[in-house]
């Protein structure tokens, strides 16, 4: 059970297929960040990095935390709550 | 919707259902809008109930409400990769009733306390998300949901929103939450057998056991794990300082990973079969990170308000009474007929001011930021105070004396007598 895919498999989701709940607003303001913190830290394994410095979002396992928008230095999320009834259904909390 | 409310309540959580139960009870006209599919399942804790905190709002909340295991025994480990130094407390008299806390799995302790907010009379709507708050200069006169002409009025909005606290920060009453003021906690919940609990943990049936970790287990960061009994499962987790992982690469998974892998935690949930992972921020900024917790016709209770007692792992029974605080004010000003405004509003700060919750975050006021600028009780200490333990207690034909001068000398090279003496100094000013 070490891969964040087969933990995000155990939980309950209803995903809005209407759009994601957050978005990176300058993809180019990714390219200049050095950490990409959003990657290491984001506990869902939400922020991939491509490798030639782009940052892939799916938002699909999105623990509706709110970490990847604290540790944005630059601001660069919009970042809201899912639509009602969507995103993460907890089974025990 | 058009009909106009005494007061809105935004979230359904510890400090929510609190507010919307006491507003109810109290006879106010209260919606509870909900953003979760059902109240609970959004909400995420590790999760100790503290009696006192909803035996002043429902006295007899032991009836019926979900409860787990209640504790009998603390335990606290300090712990470097491969052992812990640890200290226990266990009494009997935590076996008797009324019991003091309890182990709850959040989705199903939410449930109940919102069914008690319907049977009180609130209007509760879920699957519906706040996205703004309605202001007339800088009053709130409502809110805006996602919802089909989705504007609500009412004389006052509590935010009960969570610690992200979008509505306020969005509305500008405060700013934008700090790395530094919050921690990270992720978590996974593993089930046995109840026989196997009560047997890997010497626990009788219904009683529980928690147990607080730190040191080796958070990779240099500042920050805790635990590990609780529930009835047929296991919850256990670790959370650190956002600031701090921030600064390095290990995943919060890997983490909590390694945790689990640790010799003394894994025969502990061995064969159990993991049913959910979750993550959630926690407030650990303290006394200075709270921010400004009333205005014209809004007020803040909870997670929102940053009202979590790091040090001692308090937390839901903050948010509860900070939201019965909250309705307690709001109930007094109707009875008197004045409005909701910042003036009036104000004697909801008192109230927090006069309250435990209050007096015990200011005594712990300089906690956060000594801990930050110290992160030795999290890495070096643990660290002395295994090999300590380990010479003293390992029978190898070298004399105690001997072993005492080893231990002096491993201290005060990691450390120094300057060091140490500081440290102690700190860690009393943190805690005093």
């Amino acid at each position: 059970m070490s891969k964040i895919e087969e933990k995000l498999f155990q939980d309950r989701y209803q995903v809005d297929t209407a759009g994601a709940h957050i978005a990176i607003k300058d993809a180019e303001l990714c390219l200049h960040c050095e950490q990409q913190q959003c990657a290491v830290c984001c506990p869902a394994g939400c922020y991939t990095q491509e490798g030639n410095g782009r940052l892939v979002l799916i938002t699909d396992g999105c623990l509706e935390c709110g970490t990847c928008r604290i540790v944005c230095d630059q601001r660069n999320l919009d970042w809201e709550w899912p639509r009602g009834g969507f995103g993460i259904l907890f089974k025990f909390g | 919707m058009s009909e106009k409310f005494d007061v809105i309540v935004v979230g359904a959580g510890m400090a929510g259902n609190a507010c919307a139960y006491v507003l109810a009870q109290g006879g106010l006209k209260v919606l509870q809008i909900e953003r979760g599919e059902t109240p609970g399942s959004k909400n995420v804790q590790g999760a100790i109930l503290y009696a006192d905190a909803i035996e002043r709002i429902i006295p007899d909340f032991r009836d019926d409400a979900p409860l787990e295991r209640h504790m009998i025994e603390q335990r606290l480990w300090i712990m470097d990769d491969n052992a812990y130094v640890g200290a226990s407390y266990r009494s009997e008299d935590f076996n008797q009733e009324p019991y003091n806390r309890y182990t709850i799995l959040r989705t199903h302790f939410d449930q109940w306390f919102n069914k008690k907010v319907r049977e009180a009379g609130a209007l509760v709507i879920c699957e519906t998300t706040v996205t703004e708050l309605l202001l007339d200069g800088k009053r709130v006169i409502g809110v805006l949901t996602d919802r089909k002409g989705g504007e609500i009025y009412a004389d006052a909005v509590v935010l009960c929103d969570g610690v992200n606290s979008r509505l306020a920060t969005k509305a500008g009453f405060h700013p934008e939450i700090q790395p530094k003021d919050v921690a990270l906690a992720v978590k996974e919940i593993h089930f046995l057998p109840q026989e196997t609990i009560e047997a890997r943990f010497n626990l009788g049936e219904n009683e529980g056991v928690a147990i607080e970790m730190a040191g080796k287990i958070t990779a240099g960061m500042m920050g805790t794990g635990f590990l609780y009994t529930n009835q047929e499962s296991i919850t256990l987790g670790v959370g650190c300082m956002l600031s701090d992982f921030k600064k390095q690469k290990v995943t919060p998974y890997q983490l909590l990973e390694k945790m689990k892998n640790h010799p003394s935690i894994k025969p502990l949930i061995a064969d159990s079969e993991m049913k959910e992972y979750a993550a959630h921020l926690i407030p650990e900024g303290g006394y200075n990170a709270i921010p400004k917790v009333y205005g014209d016709g809004w007020m803040i209770a909870g997670d929102a308000g940053q009202f979590v007692n790091g040090l001692h792992r308090e937390g839901s029974n903050l948010a509860m009474t900070t939201g019965m605080l909250a309705a307690q004010t709001l109930i007094a000003l109707k009875a008197a007929g004045k409005p909701f405004n910042a003036t009036h509003l104000s004697a909801y700060k008192t109230k927090l001011d006069n309250s435990f919750v209050m007096k015990d975050l200011k005594k712990y006021r300089r906690m956060p930021d000594i801990f930050h600028r110290n992160k030795q009780f999290f890495t070096t200490y643990p660290d002395l105070l295994s090999q300590a333990a380990q010479s003293m207690i390992r029978v190898d034909g070298i004399d105690k004396k001997s072993k005492e001068q080893g231990i002096k000398k491993s201290f005060l090279a990691s450390r120094s007598w300057f060091g140490l003496l500081g440290d102690a100094f700190k860690f009393w000013r943190a805690v005093e």
